[in-house]
């Protein structure tokens, strides 16, 4: 019979440990508040690494495999790193109409990254919004809490140049 | 008591009844792929929604309670059609390879599509593909999957492990450990419980019938093959007998025909187990109240899958457990050392197959401790399912077996080897021993029964006051042994958590880790009748009370081995052959490279 190994899911369980539990304790280590606990975590992190949720799991003894279960299930939790800004390119129906789907083609090409991805050089996250509520202004971009109006390919450039 | 009409008939009910158990009452047959009484209620597969009057829309009847004046009618031609269509989605997104799947007509899904009556399946063509894995135990082929959610119920709220849960969203929903990690990754203690109510394909044992064929038909390879005390009991439902019918002597008959060398028993290694365990915790009660040693309770260690879920959580109570090697371990160990010798048979051209109820031995087989000079002691495991379909495929026609024995010298056993396989059983056989050796009287209880720790209650405790010891254990006159008896991975934290914090009562503890004991073990037939396990128990109850020898250290085999080769109890060459040491771990395994 072949013999298994047996690897760690990941070694470093020291990360952070304190600040970690910190964050639990204000939410008074209650399994029902699972979600706030994860929301404050991904303000302080960025992103959700699965060292941070195995110190979620073990601290509030709730099998990772629900802190993962919740996180894989809500789009706004991320266990991959973010970029320093966030692009969201709105798909809701007046701004697919309107060309939403020409301004994602468009900044793939000048970023060079996938949907849901980060650029290499951890400037911008790329995601779709699916309406923010601005269909006067279509098409929409976002990028973090700002919203670009009537945006198309040749305006996109100069609005990517103001971010660092 | 509740008022309600099920199809014009009117019911009396419990209230907080579901209207699928109200129905099951009467009479009525509900179809469900998720539910599982008392287990699984999520309410996931839809297949058992009902018309109730006044409800806007049908029902799921698993997780309605019934209310006081309902009407329900479960066999409309509305409810009838939803439930085609329903079925007709869960098939959309289900590998349909059936013909070449191991749960052919025993697959629930199959079954069910037979009693809708489904002519066709309109929606193919569109399926999800999602993550498998086969592990060294359980394998996981997720496209067959139809996210009952059933693992997950017997992995978190039976067991408590938590391995399984529902990951993602949508049409990429997996149920699957942690970040999709594979089981080997995580701390699963690989008990297999979700192989036996998993309704399809999606969660079975990993395959071992291919290299136990393979060496079966290689005739420079002596094969041996042992079978644990649970499979006598519980293999005859694969071959039409009632639950708990004994069927070891065609068993053994069985064995021979497929072609095994030799046919061993594990229960002779139980009786062993008795001898070595018992004289370990003599030796620990002794260090303890002679010299104040600390390591009591001492834990039962014959259950690997208990042993993993003990590395995992309690890394630092591992002094605990009994440092003997589960029974089919020593067997295999003593095949291919004493036995080879005496049979003058190289030990590297033999092949030692262990049948278990279990799926977690199929791990503790390639444990780094289990080997001697890189000797493997036991080469393959099947499971008690695994045997059926060997059986069944080489042709044997298994109910026209004749009884037969197995072989000597490694193949008697007494009656107390017989109830190891349930839970309580490894105690009372130890205590059957432990006590005559103590006061050289028999145990005094009604047919040798320890009536405290027998059945199915969650975590189960017992005294025994000891008294006009002979002059060799005077140091427990009237000492009181406080003994405690668990099953299930969720109990056994009960008791481990008690020892974390020093108030734990016990001088002498009992854990299997499947709730039960092994008559329901993660290898066992799968069964949905929930008294099967109680038959199961009779059963080897049974076997006990046939035996002659009721009393492990009456098996005058056992006791020929100690003077052949093992010495005494205990020994330097016991130690060598018997026992084990255990790994510390860590919940996310980040002791295994300390």
């Amino acid at each position: 019979m072949l013999a298994e190994r047996h690897q760690p899911c990941n070694g470093n369980l020291q990360i952070n440990q304190q600040e970690v539990h910190k964050i639990i304790d204000l939410f008074d280590c209650k399994r029902s508040n699972l979600i706030q606990i994860l929301h404050q975590l991904q303000n302080v992190y960025g992103f959700l690494p699965i060292e941070v949720l195995m110190q979620v799991s073990k601290k509030m003894d709730v099998p990772l495999s629900e802190v993962t279960g919740v996180v894989s299930f809500y789009s706004f939790f991320s266990t991959q790193p973010q970029g320093r800004h966030t692009i969201r390119v709105c798909l809701g129906t007046a701004c697919y109409v309107r060309g939403g789907k020409k301004i994602i083609e468009k900044v793939q090409e000048l970023l060079q990254v996938d949907l849901g991805g980060t650029t290499e050089d951890q400037r911008f996250t790329f995601e779709i919004a699916r309406c923010i509520g601005a269909c006067g202004l279509a098409p929409a971009v976002m990028i973090d809490n700002e919203v670009y109006r009537q945006v198309n390919s040749n305006k996109l450039k100069s609005i990517l140049a103001k971010y660092e | 008591m509740i008022n309600c009409t099920i199809n014009n008939k009117p019911i009396r009910v419990e209230k907080n009844t579901t209207i699928i158990e109200a129905c099951k009452n009467y009479g009525i047959y509900i179809p469900s792929l998720c539910n599982l009484d008392k287990i699984c209620n999520f309410g996931t597969c839809r297949m058992c929604v009902v018309e109730v009057e006044k409800a806007k829309t049908l029902q799921a009847a698993c997780v309605t309670a019934v209310q006081e004046g309902m009407v329900i009618k479960t066999n409309t031609l509305k409810v009838q059609k939803m439930r085609k269509v329903l079925y007709e989605l869960l098939l959309s997104d289900h590998k349909q390879q059936c013909l070449s799947c191991s749960r052919n007509m025993t697959c629930e899904l199959q079954a069910l599509g037979r009693t809708l009556g489904i002519k066709e399946s309109r929606f193919n063509n569109n399926e999800s593909h999602r993550k498998s894995e086969v592990s060294i135990s359980i394998t996981r082929d997720m496209d067959k999957c139809i996210l009952c959610r059933r693992c997950i119920s017997l992995c978190n709220e039976v067991q408590g492990v938590g391995i399984l849960h529902a990951q993602n969203r949508g049409f990429d929903t997996i149920i699957s450990a942690a970040d999709e990690f594979d089981l080997s990754q995580t701390d699963c203690i690989y008990c297999g419980q979700c192989t036996t109510v998993c309704p399809v394909g999606a969660l079975m044992e990993t395959d071992a019938t291919e290299v136990v064929k393979q060496a079966l038909n290689n005739p420079n390879i002596h094969t041996v093959v042992q079978v644990a005390p649970a499979i006598r009991v519980a293999i005859g439902e694969e071959f039409g007998y009632p639950a708990g019918t004994p069927v070891t002597g065609k068993l053994f008959s069985a064995l021979r025909d497929l072609g095994f060398n030799d046919i061993f028993d594990t229960n002779f290694a139980a009786d062993l187990t008795v001898i070595e365990e018992g004289t370990e915790f003599l030796g620990r009660i002794k260090n303890a109240i002679l010299k104040g040693q600390n390591q009591l309770p001492m834990v039962t260690s014959c259950s690997p899958g208990w042993i993993k879920y003990c590395e995992h959580n309690f890394p630092d109570h591992l002094h605990h457990l009994s440092s003997c090697k589960s029974p089919h371990m020593m067997l295999g160990s003593l095949v291919k050392s004493y036995y080879a010798n005496k049979i003058n048979v190289d030990p590297r051209s033999m092949f030692v197959v262990s049948v278990m109820p279990c799926t977690a031995k199929k791990f503790e087989i390639t444990r780094d401790e289990m080997s001697i000079d890189d000797l493997h002691n036991v080469d393959a495991v099947l499971t008690t399912r695994e045997l059926a379909a060997l059986i069944k495929e080489a042709g044997i026609d298994f109910t026209r077996l004749p009884e037969s024995e197995a072989d000597n010298p490694l193949g008697f056993s007494s009656g107390a080897a017989d109830i190891f396989g349930v839970t309580g059983g490894v105690m009372e056989a130890a205590l059957r021993t432990a006590y005559e050796l103590i006061t050289s009287r028999e145990l005094p209880f009604d047919h040798l029964h320890l009536k405290q720790i027998e059945g199915f209650d969650p975590i189960k405790e017992a005294s025994i006051t000891i008294t006009d010891p002979l002059p060799a254990f005077s140091y427990l006159n009237n000492q009181t042994l406080r003994i405690a008896v668990a099953s299930g991975a969720k109990n056994a934290e009960v008791l481990m958590k008690q020892i974390k914090e020093g108030t734990s009562p016990y001088h002498f503890i009992e854990i299997m880790g499947c709730p039960g004991g092994c008559i329901n073990g993660g290898g066992q037939p799968r069964s949905k009748d929930p008294l099967t396990a109680q038959k199961r128990l009779e059963g080897l109850f049974a076997e006990d009370h046939r035996k002659s020898i009721r009393k492990s250290h009456n098996n005058t085999f056992v006791n020929e081995l100690y003077e052949a080769f093992l010495i005494n109890p205990n020994s330097h060459v016991a130690h060598e052959f018997l026992h084990t040491h255990y790994v510390r771990r860590g919940k996310f395994n980040e002791f295994l490279n300390d």
